[in-house]
């Protein structure tokens, strides 16, 4: 048995979920789309097989989204679709159930968060509702565990005497009811071909749903006479074709609700998501405490708990390596396999468990601020200031994470709606410059500007932000034409996240990230092991500089010198630098041979200031590192892409050190 | 007038939603209909975008996108 669960954003649709299904459930992407969805099997129940559909307020063939829901219900013909409602917003909410019941298959309404509206002194009567819209409705309350198994129940039961809703006429004697009984006769035989209700047929045939019409097989002529039809009820009723359908919709909902909606109240929640707001989307205090909101996170996230938790990851793990290294100095293993145990194997996990805890301990914020409800509040005070760079208030949290750590910042870009949005927003990530780039800046800024340290951290911030603002300028003319989706976003109520969601969360964020990262850091560090360990006849080499990645660090050397630091030291760095950022300093000093007290003296051999500042362009520019190129892969689900655009990074980042460098040389003489 | 023109706290009636494509249906499915009632709540601190209720929900969308909503105010006395 196949169960759809199905309702608009914000409507509690993922703590349902959780609540149905057990610890089985997993996130896949729907065929073809990088659209996310969740499957899993109902609690309980034996073969009781239940997807959830994107959140969504209609089913007008707009987003990707929207045509996902669709044809899931037209292709995969669920048993019985589980039409979450949440009763403190009904009107909106009956909305996608109208256009779910022109359908015609089985359907269940769960009424959600009917706690809250009893709380708030108003009262539905349930039969009425049901009578109304010819559907079981069954209330609940996802959030506190109520009605679930009732829920379930109902559910199972229409399933299985594919129990039909009713029909009802939405609309009043009038030209949109002709013009719908004229069309629907005409279809009727092409719908029942093609196992499509001729209710629903209808309706994309006068919302012009060209993709639509085609699968329907309707001749030249009947597509006209139709147009003819459509064109009668929009003369005749003084309103086109989908303004009179949104009404007549609509116009319906609000005579069931003033049927059945028997005392209105406010929700608690309500009245105080209005107080929250006074403060959190107040003119002058909105900015200020979101920046306080953030810094907080940051450094909960990097300071205290990410780093705690990172800190007794590397202790364990250098433990391990210890042991092992032990051990097999002990064995006396040939010094080959003792390298790559040690310096291959290990360096693997260890830079691929690094970033596990930041991810978690990120994820965990996020979900809190998402599922609150504030996430939407950032991107309706933040959106003005994205429009200029042709992107929407919802891509501003992403980016903002992007100053701690890519990776999340980029898996955290799902939340964006638009394909174009997201991709966009993916490519102006790494700009914000990581907080795994600190370290180089530090070092370089402490050797060569002792004085003005602050003014180079800074200085690369603004340089990463400005090239970014560029990036999407040129993105906007060339790569992404078109306006972005239009921002007509939702302000939900504030409310808590239940646990469960947010573990659930934490824990698919994690093992994502294992699951597809994993195998491409490990491979990568591996390959850098093997390059950096045996030289061009295989033989293997402690001495770096003897190694096949210096040679061809030699060979690329002409390539750098353009950028003031052709040296072979050099390019190895920027190279380690690409299985993680830390790792360019700590390979700097292998390189020179040189401690951390003796780095910055032996960094002043390398180079000279202009050349080390045309360094950190190049660092703060250049491919972020594997770990978000292994992201970037599988969001945009290509491996060609993540590759053209790891390689499009070092292009940016060559030409602007270059124009630095240049421009650097031309001042300092 | 056009919705986007009222001042926070004011109340409007929708006269008809112009505009073409996408946005224009974006907005009728949220509920902005001929006949509806809106109350502006407030602007967000940039002045951009505005937040307004109808329905018994809260709902953001940016004044250029809300200006092809006409809408008619609804003052005290009329109410």
């Amino acid at each position: 048995m196949k169960i759809a669960l199905i309702g608009n954003q914000n409507c509690g649709k993922t703590t349902l979920f959780n609540r149905l299904t057990g610890e089985n459930a997993h996130v896949g992407n729907f065929p073809g789309v990088t659209v996310e969805g969740k499957v899993g099997m109902v609690k309980g129940e034996k073969n009781a097989f239940i997807a959830d559909l994107p959140g969504i307020y209609s089913l007008r063939p707009y987003s990707a989204e929207e045509i996902v829901s669709r044809d899931y219900i037209i292709n995969e013909k669920p048993d019985v679709l589980l039409n979450i409602v949440d009763a403190t917003n009904l009107e909106r909410n009956l909305y996608l159930t109208v256009q779910l019941m022109e359908m015609q298959v089985p359907m269940v309404v769960a009424l959600n968060m009917m706690d809250e509206v009893r709380a708030g002194g108003g009262s539905i009567d349930l039969d009425v509702l049901s009578k109304g819209i010819g559907v079981p409705v069954v209330p609940i309350s996802a959030a506190k565990n109520e009605g679930i198994s009732e829920l379930i129940e109902v559910t199972l039961e229409a399933a299985k005497a594919k129990q039909l809703p009713a029909v009802r006429d939405l609309c009043e004697k009038g030209p949109v009811h002709r013009c719908i009984h004229s069309l629907s006769h005409m279809v009727e035989d092409h719908a029942d071909r093609v196992g499509i209700s001729s209710r629903f047929a209808t309706m994309k045939l006068i919302e012009g749903d060209m993709e639509f019409i085609e699968r329907l097989g309707l001749s030249q002529n009947e597509i006209e006479s139709a147009e003819h039809l459509v064109w009668e009820m929009e003369s005749e009723g003084g309103l086109d074709r989908n303004a009179a359908l949104a009404k007549m919709r609509y116009d319906f909902i609000e005579k069931v609700c003033a049927g059945a909606v028997k005392k209105k109240g406010e929700s608690p929640e309500h009245k105080r998501s209005v107080k929250i707001d006074r403060i959190l989307t107040n003119k002058y205090l909105a900015i200020p405490i979101f920046l306080l909101i953030l810094m907080s996170v940051f450094y909960l996230t990097f300071n205290v708990i990410g780093a705690f938790l990172s800190d007794l990851l590397a202790a364990g793990v250098d433990i391990l390596i210890e042991k092992a290294d032990a051990a097999l100095t002990a064995y006396g293993i040939n010094p080959v396999v003792h390298s790559l145990v040690i310096d291959g194997v290990f360096a693997g996990i260890g830079s691929v468990l690094s970033f596990l805890p930041i991810i978690v301990v990120l994820f965990f914020f996020l979900s809190m601020l998402e599922d609150t409800g504030y996430m939407a509040r950032v991107s309706f005070v933040m959106d003005k200031l994205l429009r200029s760079i042709g992107l929407s208030g919802r891509s501003f949290v992403p980016m903002i994470l992007g100053f701690g750590c890519s990776v999340p910042a980029v898996m955290a870009t799902r939340t964006l709606s638009s394909e174009r949005d997201r991709k966009m927003t993916m490519l102006l990530i790494p700009y914000m410059s990581c907080s795994a780039k600190i370290p180089i800046y530090a070092v370089f800024a402490a050797a060569f500007f002792p004085k003005y340290s602050a003014v180079v951290m800074m200085s690369m911030y603004v340089i990463g932000m400005a090239v970014g603002v560029l990036a999407a300028i040129i993105m906007n003319k060339f790569a992404f034409k078109g306006t972005s989706a239009p921002f007509v976003m939702e302000l939900p109520n504030y409310r808590l996240p239940t646990a469960k969601t947010t573990l659930r969360m934490m824990w698919d964020k994690a093992k994502s990230f294992m699951e597809k990262a994993f195998t491409v850091i490990f491979a990568a560090s591996l390959l850098i092991w093997f390059f950096t360990s045996f030289d061009l006849k295989l033989n293997f080499t402690p001495d770096n500089s003897a190694s096949i990645l210096a040679l061809v660090a030699k060979a690329v050397e002409p390539v750098f010198a353009p950028l003031g630091f052709g040296d072979y030291r050099a390019v190895i760095a920027l190279v380690s630098g690409f299985s993680a950022k830390e790792a360019v300093v700590s390979t700097l000093g292998v390189l020179l041979g040189a401690s951390s007290s003796e780095l910055p003296a032996a960094l002043s051999a390398l180079f000279t200031p202009v050349s080390a500042f045309s360094f950190l362009i190049f660092n703060l520019l250049y491919t972020p590192c594997v770990a978000t190129v292994a992201t970037y892969r599988k969001e945009m689900n290509s491996h060609l892409k993540a590759f053209g655009v790891a390689l499009l990074q070092c292009a940016v980042a060559w030409l602007v050190a270059f124009a630095v460098y240049r421009f650097g040389i031309l001042i300092v003489g | 007038m056009k919705l986007g023109e009222l001042k926070a706290g004011e109340k409007c009636k929708v006269i008809s939603v112009g505009g073409a494509g996408e946005l224009r249906i974006r907005l009728l499915d949220m509920g902005i209909i001929p006949g509806t009632t809106v109350q502006i709540m407030k602007y967000a601190p940039m002045g951009d975008p505005v937040e307004i209720r109808l329905r018994g929900y809260e709902l953001t969308l940016r004044i250029a996108d809300a200006s092809i909503v006409e809408v008619e105010k609804i003052t005290e006395e009329s109410a």
